[in-house]
């Protein structure tokens, strides 16, 4: 897959900007609040209709303006689609691809994947377990597209019986029936989602062994674990025996929705760094391995977002993780820096594998 | 906007409260009929006016009718032994314009959905029941909107109707566009009607 090139209009602080990508690395240069992590995050939203870093549609607006206009050229294959996203002020965006307008914005996720590095994924360690959950959904949708789906039904169908079981707790009348047609829908797409991120997180194990290995150049045995209490009792058991305890609660007390990721360094479970460049290597390391998690499972390579992290590592992790994005197991690589030596320092200006925008 | 009558003020502010008509459109609407002959702004007021007092509900089905029992339900050419289960008085609208059922009708009015404070005792369940009750129905066709909440509400009522001898079918789902019955071209609704499947939960695929 290969982003041939990008127009931002009126996207966060870019007004009017195109830029033509090459297959390699492509690094954007530039101090801070120049604009350069912004084109990073236009190209999350080609691949994922939707921005990295706000959190709604709206704040992508360039202020001042009165519509924002995206449009990406992807060759995924040998077949060309430009992607072509609008949107005004105080309306809903659409999504096209080749002119053809997406119903449902979820039908792209996965078309064009992609993996984001950015300075804020310590949260993934130091979070809560929503932050983990969210790495795995955000895995699997850009897979399994069953997946996401289970996803969203099963969020639907556990706001609603959260709601029965409030008006339960408020004097509404206990309707057995009802409840059991939530309880049936639940363990039906609770189990699938369940099962698949199990799964999927032990298939990232190796993977996250064989990258935190290169990458932070230590020895310490890591290892994954999913946290869940479907992994001991079924979820329709879970869900019928602590009846009285929910309603109580108002909420759902079993499921996926609670469930977390342990990540293990030896015996211990990580909660905290030594250093921060134990950290960085960790979450690269995390981040390697969902890439190389999508990639077999796509026939080609997602794009690689990498987000200002080579100020925050060390000489040595720097120069390695350089090299191993320019061997043959990468693709097209985007990466944002506020001093181009780290890069070149490595490879050298004339390696011809990457190219230079300095941002503005 | 100012106006400088009060008279023009609060029959704009009345339009405004229709569904998809703002300030502008009102505005429009209102000036119109300031331009007709009085005579005529009279008919049309005494229509809606009569249209929502004398209007009666059809005490079976509770489809919009000027008897007691609507005409549908009222008419022996219609298949009487067949149910078919809509939210609205809107899809009968639509499943009529197909010309390809011939049975009746009962209208819930909705779909269960506690996040809305529609619970069941919310919607005409228990005169759905009634009917099956009194016996002579054989079929019962699930015609609600493809969502979770319509799933939840057939799931529902196919509980409650599981002791009776009746056959519960479900339209094809997923045919219809933007969610609702009545946006579903004619052709297809009719044909989804006509090939509408048995109902099993575990076929029953939301979207
Ligand atoms: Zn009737």
């Amino acid at each position: 897959m290969f982003l041939r090139s990008i127009h931002l209009t009126n996207y966060k602080n870019h007004a009017d900007r195109s830029l033509a990508f090459s297959r390699r690395i492509n690094c954007f240069i530039g101090a801070n609040g120049m604009g350069k992590t912004n084109i990073l995050d236009a190209i999350h939203y080609i691949a994922l209709t939707k921005s990295y870093f706000s959190s709604t549609d709206q704040q992508n607006i360039r202020i001042g303006a009165d519509f924002m206009r995206l449009t990406g050229d992807v060759s995924i294959q040998g077949h060309d689609y430009r992607i072509v996203s609008r949107q005004q002020v105080g309306k809903r965006k659409d999504f096209s691809i080749n002119d053809l307008p997406y119903r449902k914005m979820s039908d792209h996720v996965g078309r064009m994947p992609v993996v984001m590095i950015a300075p804020d994924d310590g949260v993934l360690i130091s979070g809560s377990s929503e932050e983990r959950r969210k790495f795995l959904d955000n895995t699997l949708s850009q897979t399994d597209h069953e997946y996401l789906e289970h996803l969203v039904l099963y969020n639907k169908y556990l706001d609603q019986r959260n709601a029965l079981l409030k008006s339960m707790n408020n004097g509404g009348r206990h309707d057995t029936v009802l409840l059991e047609s939530y309880d049936e829908q639940l363990v039906r797409y609770g189990e699938s989602v369940y099962r698949r991120r199990r799964q999927a997180l032990s298939d990232l194990e190796p993977l996250f062994a064989h990258y935190h290995r290169l990458v932070s150049l230590e020895r310490e045995q890591t290892s994954f674990s999913y946290d869940s209490t479907l992994n001991d009792t079924p979820l329709a058991e879970q869900l019928r025996d602590n009846l009285p305890k929910q309603i109580l609660l108002e909420r759902t007390t079993a499921g996926p929705h609670r469930d977390d990721i342990a990540f293990m360094l030896g015996d211990t479970r990580l909660k905290r760094f030594g250093s921060q460049g134990q950290q960085k290597s960790f979450l690269i390391a995390l981040k390697l391995a969902q890439y190389h998690y999508i990639r077999a499972h796509k026939s080609f390579h997602p794009f690689l977002l990498i987000d200002d992290i080579f100020d925050k590592i060390d000489g040595e992790r720097s120069r390695q993780l350089v090299q191993l994005l320019s061997g043959e197991d990468f693709g097209q690589i985007f990466i944002t820096d506020t001093d181009e030596k780290h890069i070149t320092d490595e490879l050298g200006t004339g390696a011809g594998l990457f190219d230079i925008y300095r941002i503005p | 906007m100012k106006y400088s009558s009060k008279l023009i003020a609060d029959a704009v502010s009345e339009f405004q409260k229709l569904p998809g008509i703002g300030e502008k459109t009102a505005l429009r609407l209102v000036l119109h009929l300031l331009k007709q002959d009085k005579q005529k702004v009279a008919y049309f007021s005494e229509a809606v006016n009569r249209m929502r007092s004398e209007i009666k509900f059809c005490t079976r089905c509770q489809n919009v009718s000027d008897h007691e029992l609507c005409d549908i339900c009222g008419n022996n050419m219609r298949d009487q032994t067949q149910i078919c289960l809509v939210e609205s008085i809107r899809d009968i609208i639509a499943i009529e314009n197909t010309n390809t059922y011939r049975g009746t009708y009962h209208v819930i009015g909705g779909v269960i959905s506690p996040i809305d404070g529609v619970g069941p005792d919310q919607l005409n369940i228990p005169g759905l029941l009634e009917r099956v009750q009194a016996g002579g129905i054989k079929e019962v066709i699930m015609a609600l909107s493809p969502t979770i909440e319509g799933d939840t509400t057939i799931f529902y009522i196919s509980r409650k109707l599981k002791d009776y001898d009746v056959q519960i079918t479900s339209i094809a789902r997923g045919v219809s566009f933007g969610g609702e019955l009545e946006y579903t071209d004619e052709l297809t609704l009719g044909r989804s009607i006509a090939t509408r499947l048995p109902y099993e939960n575990a076929s029953i695929k939301s979207s």
